[in-house]
């Protein structure tokens, strides 16, 4: 991932116009590239796209993968949807918090993890399931989420 | 087997097995074999969907393909040790992959080769019966395509149901320069992964069946919009849609057959209700997902306006079967109108999840003795969700239930995508009626507001000392009445179906647990 660039970003968004491409699959590039979508692209993307900025802005804020600030360092996605909550995802993600001090939803005051909630993997024969910095975790327990926080913290 | 031969070893690359700790197992197994002088091939095939024994490690013998279950890293010295490139025996041995009962006793028509070929193997998908399907299409006419679809009686496995042989003859009929096939893999249903499945293991398939579709109805692109949760599914396909278009499946002149089909991947943004069809075709747009009203149906004017044929990931996958053996074939599986197989996916509190493959019509009994082997924690099973979020919370005395879509409607249920999610006794339904009020909360598109407001009502009533159940009832009587889509229309259904069967845990003078 790479710091937030207004060059590259311009860039960005003039090839997804250039070829076509929907509002959305700039935004999606922009994410995958950056890690967010910086505010200072809305009225570029507003003016390539040929939609107002207050549309731009609707449209990074209806998805949950268009984040508008920076990330954290480490992002730990813990599955809250029920096949996991039929194997105690609500537990595990009450000792995630406690281990972290931050609920789902906050990132640590020093920037190093963000806990957020997703809703299926698609890994429900096996939950609960999660997702760390883009690596998929089936039947999380605490052993395994020792193992990712340790690694967060050294 | 002479001794310095190559060995066949197969790790699933799929994203379970990852999860499971796969990558760390080919290491082990490619470090060991190097330090014992072997030769070995590892090759990263899909999924059996047999999830309860991933990862499943697979070897190549004279006698066949041998299995060992739940391999991890930490086995693969003593699996050297046991001999297990000669089938050895070892504890975690499963013996003959293709004879044990939980793989033996499904009936795999659209799963098949999952898990069995290499995914992006095209000589191994066509050695196992890939694009006869189409072969069979580029020597017909549309009409004599959308004929053996409506003939199979095929109806949608994305939810609703509805005969895939009308949408697909309403877009034939309509006209337009331009028209579209579109996948709909956005798969948010919780305690379904057959979508994920087939497009890791066998993605072939998926293409094979959208450019059959674009034949039937003269569609020449397609695009598969597959959520962002499914990174692995998204490579896959991507690679195969490269593969297809090198060896001439895809692009103009389809294998000199004059037909031109195109296909590409559009990966989503973690929205639910991106997964309704309508929905979906805003979201393809570049806009936020925002359900649009009916009429015009999508076949009619759909993607940028243009006649779209829409349909999930397991439909499309159903039809290149339906093409090589008839649509007469198709509709003697099944019971009634729900003809064909599918793919049930169990998960939840399960002992044996996974994917199991049968025709319509077996009791939701059957499934669950002959396959779940009861809970993962060993307590009695209380209830099965089927169908996700928006299905019905049903009771063992209703197991009895024949798996069919009128035969579930009956009883107040539906089938959905085929997910049967399994809870023990520590589940408190009460919670369960919550959840189904807060999901739609969370995901609701906001177009209606007893979908957008009256989620948030029924979520607080339900969390309230005191519950009313009476206004609970208004409540989901005005989202039925009042939603444009099935998001908030039926998120009553879970929540009437757990107040009718559990009332024990609504008791009016239980304190709200949070
Ligand atoms: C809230 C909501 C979510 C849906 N999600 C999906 C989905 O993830 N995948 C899917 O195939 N259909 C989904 N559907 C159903 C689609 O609207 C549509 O019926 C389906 O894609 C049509 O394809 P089929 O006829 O092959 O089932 C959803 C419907 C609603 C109301
Ligand atoms: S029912 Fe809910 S999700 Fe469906 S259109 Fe209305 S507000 Fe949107
Ligand atoms: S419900 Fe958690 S992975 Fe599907
Ligand atoms: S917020 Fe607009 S209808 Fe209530």
């Amino acid at each position: 991932m790479h710091d937030w660039n207004d060059q590259h970003a311009l860039q960005i968004i003039a090839d997804c116009a250039k070829n076509g491409q929907v509002l959305t699959s700039a935004l999606r590039q922009l994410v995958d590239n950056f890690g967010y979508i910086d505010d200072a692209s809305i009225a570029p993307l507003a003016k390539a796209f040929l939609r107002s900025k207050a549309e731009v802005y609707g449209t990074i804020q209806y998805y949950s993968d268009f984040r508008d600030s920076a990330p954290a360092e480490h992002v730990l996605r813990i599955c809250q949807a029920e096949s996991c909550q039929a194997v105690g995802s609500k537990k595990i993600t009450k000792l995630v918090t406690t281990k972290t001090g931050i609920a789902l939803g906050q990132t640590s005051s020093d920037g190093q993890i963000s806990l957020e909630p997703v809703y299926c993997l698609g890994l429900c024969a096996n939950g609960p399931a999660a997702e760390f910095d883009g690596n998929p975790v089936a039947e999380l327990d605490e052993a395994k989420i020792d193992k990712i926080l340790s690694g967060i913290r050294s | 087997m002479s001794a310095n031969a190559v060995t066949r070893i197969f790790v699933p690359g799929d994203m379970l097995a990852i999860a499971l700790g796969a990558g760390e197992l080919v290491k082990e197994l490619q470090k060991q074999a190097e330090i014992r002088n072997t030769s070995i091939e590892i090759i990263r095939n899909g999924s059996r969907g047999m999830c309860w024994a991933e990862t499943l490690l697979e070897v190549q013998t004279n006698a066949g393909r041998v299995a060992y279950g739940n391999v991890k890293a930490t086995d693969v010295n003593s699996l050297f040790e046991a001999g297990f490139l000669n089938g050895g025996d070892h504890e975690k041995a499963l013996g003959q992959t293709e004879e044990i009962p939980w793989l033996a006793e499904q009936q795999r028509v659209i799963f098949n080769r999952c898990g069995i070929i290499d995914p992006l193997s095209l000589g191994e998908f066509q050695d196992s019966g890939g694009f006869i399907g189409l072969r069979k299409a580029l020597q017909i006419s549309p009409a004599q395509i959308v004929e053996q679809v409506t003939r199979s009686g095929l109806r949608g496995r994305g939810g609703a149901g509805f005969p895939t042989g009308i949408k697909w003859q309403t877009v034939l009929d309509t006209a337009g320069a331009i028209k579209h096939i579109v996948c709909n893999a956005d798969e948010g249903d919780s305690g379904t992964f057959s979508d994920r499945l087939i497009m890791e293991g066998d993605p072939f398939r998926l293409i094979e069946g959208m450019i059959i579709a674009g034949l039937a109805v003269r569609a020449e692109q397609g695009v598969i919009y597959l959520r962002s949760e499914y990174p692995f599914a998204v490579k896959m396909m991507r690679a195969a849609i490269e593969m297809a278009e090198a060896e001439n499946w895809l692009g103009k002149n389809i294998q000199g057959s004059g037909k031109t089909f195109n296909m590409e991947v559009f990966v989503g943004a973690g929205s639910y209700v991106c997964g309704e069809e309508t929905a979906l075709l805003e979201s393809l747009e570049g806009k936020p997902g925002i359900v649009r009203s009916k009429p015009p149906l999508p076949a009619i004017a759909g993607l940028f306006g243009q006649p779209t044929v829409i349909n999930n990931v397991i439909t499309l996958c159903a039809v290149p079967d339906i093409l090589a053996k008839g649509g007469d074939w198709h509709a003697s599986l099944g019971i009634g109108r729900s003809t064909g197989t599918l793919p049930f996916q169990l998960a939840g509190n399960v002992a044996k999840g996974g994917l199991v493959e049968l025709p319509f019509g077996v009791s939701l009994q059957k499934v669950v003795d002959d396959f779940a082997g009861g809970t993962k924690d060993g307590s009695k099973i209380r209830a099965v969700q089927v169908g996700g979020p928006l299905g019905a919370y049903l009771p063992p005395e209703l197991f009895d239930t024949l798996t069919g879509y009128e035969e579930f409607a009956a009883i107040g249920a539906g089938i959905g995508h085929g997910g049967i999610v399994i809870y023990g006794s520590s589940i408190n339904m009460r919670e369960q009626a919550k959840y189904a009020f807060e999901f739609c909360a969370e995901e609701s598109c906001g177009k209606c507001t007893p979908c957008r407001i009256g989620s948030i009502r029924g979520y607080e009533l339900l969390g309230a000392e005191q519950i009313d159940k009476s206004l609970i009832d208004d409540l989901c009587e005005v989202m039925i009445e009042g939603s444009a889509c099935a998001m908030g229309a039926m998120t009553p259904i879970p929540v009437q179906s757990l107040m009718r069967y559990w009332p024990e845990d609504f008791a009016e003078d239980i304190k709200a647990k949070s």
